[in-house]
């Protein structure tokens, strides 16, 4: 068993918007991350009983895309873009910062990723997908320790408005 | 020269509220959806988007009306709209806008759209990362229904249409055309060989139409003012407004909405308030990262796709100017595009896969102080069997468009900056009994493949 009771309802019903089952799979795969924080092999499983292909299948379409986390990474994902306006406003020295003052911080996952679509507040981060502008060092940091205390309301790890229980997509 | 506000006018005027329903309907939404229920199929094709003269917002500039018309007249197969809110290539954020700024705007342009297509089914595909633009837009599509713009029997019309938020998951290929239907299918989002074009075998081997949020989001406005009207506005036939996404070393970095036609200089210096800190520019990239870059000389240069593409041998492509001024170093940002097209290749051809790492290693090492004199020789080289040639309009020998992205940066190198490439590193040795080598050195695999392959 991998969905909880409410989160398989919803799963069904995604299934249901699609003319082919198949379509389902990256809902389905947002669903089981929000869920649990990762994508675990059980949940790949049973999307692929959900839409009628094997795991293995399922496997090979998670695999391609880079927001869907094969192994726990914690409850923050935290996104840096380094990409070619964030390169020369900061991006790479934000990201460098951040991984190591998190390197042993098991909760929070910092990891470098390509433009985030909003390079006119560059250098751009996100935190569980929701956006912090013009950020520093400094800053980020700040805003990651709301996260941590709770301040702050994280998203899903797949970026979902999730609780455990259900969700909201 | 100033904006011309068009999809930018509500979001622009309040900004506090613009994407709400009250907001909508408070502005005159809904309003041109009215006026198009009344309207033929081909009514709405001809008479008010052909007349418009609109075009492809996405990258490519395709004639939206002549896109729409390869479906053909046979209704009773299913066909599909995609609406394409991958947004992806580096330093383009106006779709990001436009969902999270007016959604409303959007799904009223994929009803419109819709109609003209008579499909009964839409999707719109989101990029993963948008988490607040997938949020909005799964209200707007809700509020759309609770007030009977989707679903059965719209507004009494006849007309049915259902719409899907389906969110990616991180893979820039996604944005290509037929890369969003392999992921929409559930699939890894690989591009496929076409002919067949989407048009006869798209979603689910339907005929399908994929448009941009901009192009959709631009609907309402043409039907509300007529074709006619858009169509006067703008240069040739770029005609209307485009949202350009300003970046990098700019006062002003931001989108500005503009009448085609504009110059790089009006909107860099004039909107965009020219270079940081009063420095010079060095150069800019004039249509998001797969577009070859242009100089300051290049700066009076109009806002015109055809223009821009035929005489300068680059694009207007997503409408995204990256801005850098004296202190960046070229091959820095070369490097940067190139890994960024290596990590983002679906490894489906070869040239593609291979070449962007190797391309990807070269650059780096050029680009952190172990260069070699034969270096840009050798990114020619290997560029060659992407772009056999490396001439404008761009050959290639890969299925998609990312291909020959990951040659735009070099062939940029190349034109602009090889005197100071050399200076840095020194003149490629010729060893003894060697003819030194020539770059380009032409196609060296085939370039027109034979009929039917692939298909």
């Amino acid at each position: 068993m991998a969905f909880t009771a409410p989160n398989r309802a919803r799963a069904r019903e995604i299934v249901e918007r699609y003319p082919f089952k198949r379509s389902a799979v990256l809902p389905l795969l947002h669903l089981a991350q929000d869920q649990d924080g990762w994508v675990t092999p059980e949940a790949m499983e049973e999307v692929g009983e959900l839409v009628g292909i094997s795991a293995a299948q399922v496997l090979g379409v998670c695999s391609f895309y880079t927001m869907f986390k094969r192994e726990q990474v914690g409850g923050l994902v935290v996104s840096v873009c380094t990409n070619v306006t964030c390169l020369v406003r900061g991006g790479p020295e934000l990201y460098e910062a951040l991984r190591a003052r998190y390197a042993s911080d098991d909760d929070v996952f910092v990891e470098e990723v390509e433009c985030l679509a909003a390079c006119d507040t560059a250098p751009v981060m996100q935190v569980n997908y929701d956006y912090h502008s013009r950020m520093t060092p400094e800053t980020a940091e700040a805003v990651i320790e709301e996260y941590k205390s709770g301040k702050r309301t994280r998203r899903g790890i797949s970026g979902g408005r999730i609780t455990i229980a259900g969700s909201d997509r | 020269m100033g904006e011309t506000r068009i999809v930018t006018k509500r979001l622009r005027d309040h900004p506090d509220d613009s994407w709400t329903l009250e907001r909508y309907l408070a502005t005159g939404g809904y309003q041109s959806l009215s006026k198009a229920l009344q309207m033929a199929p081909a009514e709405i094709r001809e008479e008010q988007v052909k007349a418009s003269g609109l075009r492809g917002r996405g990258g490519a500039g395709f004639p939206a009306a002549t896109k729409w018309s390869f479906l053909g007249d046979d209704v009773d197969q299913p066909r599909y709209l995609a609406c394409n809110a991958d947004e992806g290539e580096p330093s383009t954020f106006k779709d990001h806008m436009l969902i999270e700024g007016d959604p409303h705007q959007l799904v009223e342009g994929i009803v419109i759209a819709a109609r003209s297509i008579q499909t009964r089914n839409a999707f719109i595909y989101i990029r993963g990362e948008f988490a607040l633009g997938a949020d909005r837009l799964d209200q707007a599509v809700r509020e759309a229904y609770e007030q009977g713009w989707l679903g059965t029997n719209i507004k009494g019309s006849g007309m049915d249409l259902d719409v899907v938020v389906h969110r990616g998951a991180g893979a820039y290929i996604a944005g290509d055309e037929t890369g969003l239907l392999s992921s929409l299918e559930g699939e890894r989002a690989m591009p496929r060989v076409k002919p067949p074009f989407p048009a006869a075998e798209g979603l689910y081997a339907c005929p399908t139409v994929v448009n941009n949020v901009e192009t959709l989001s631009t609907l309402p406005a043409i039907i509300d003012k007529g074709g006619e009207w858009y169509g006067s506005l703008g240069v040739g036939k770029s005609t209307g407004t485009r949202v350009f996404s300003v970046s990098g070393h700019v006062e002003r970095p931001g989108n500005y909405e503009v009448e085609l036609g504009m110059t790089f200089r009006e909107l860099i210096y004039d909107l965009a308030g020219g270079i940081s800190g009063g420095r010079d520019l060095k150069f800019f990239i004039p249509g998001g990262a797969s577009s070859p870059w242009l100089m300051p000389s290049h700066l009076d240069v109009p806002l015109d796709m055809d223009v821009v593409q035929n005489d300068y041998k680059s694009m207007l492509g997503s409408g995204a100017i990256m801005v850098y001024d004296e202190t960046v170093d070229p091959l820095l940002v070369a490097w940067r595009l190139v890994k960024f097209f290596a990590h983002e290749s679906c490894g489906k051809c070869t040239p593609c896969r291979e070449g962007s790492g190797w391309l990807e290693k070269i650059l780096y090492r050029m680009s952190h102080g172990q260069g070699r004199a034969e270096d840009m020789d050798l990114l020619l080289d290997v560029s060659d069997n992407i772009v056999p040639g490396l001439n404008a309009p761009f050959a290639q020998t890969t299925i998609c468009a990312l291909g020959p992205s990951i040659v735009s940066p070099i062939v940029s190198l190349e034109r602009f900056f090889r005197d100071e490439i050399v200076e840095r590193f020194g003149r490629p040795e010729v060893r003894a009994g060697e003819e030194p080598p020539a770059v380009p050195s032409g196609p060296t695999v085939p370039v027109s493949f034979p009929a039917g392959a692939g298909s």
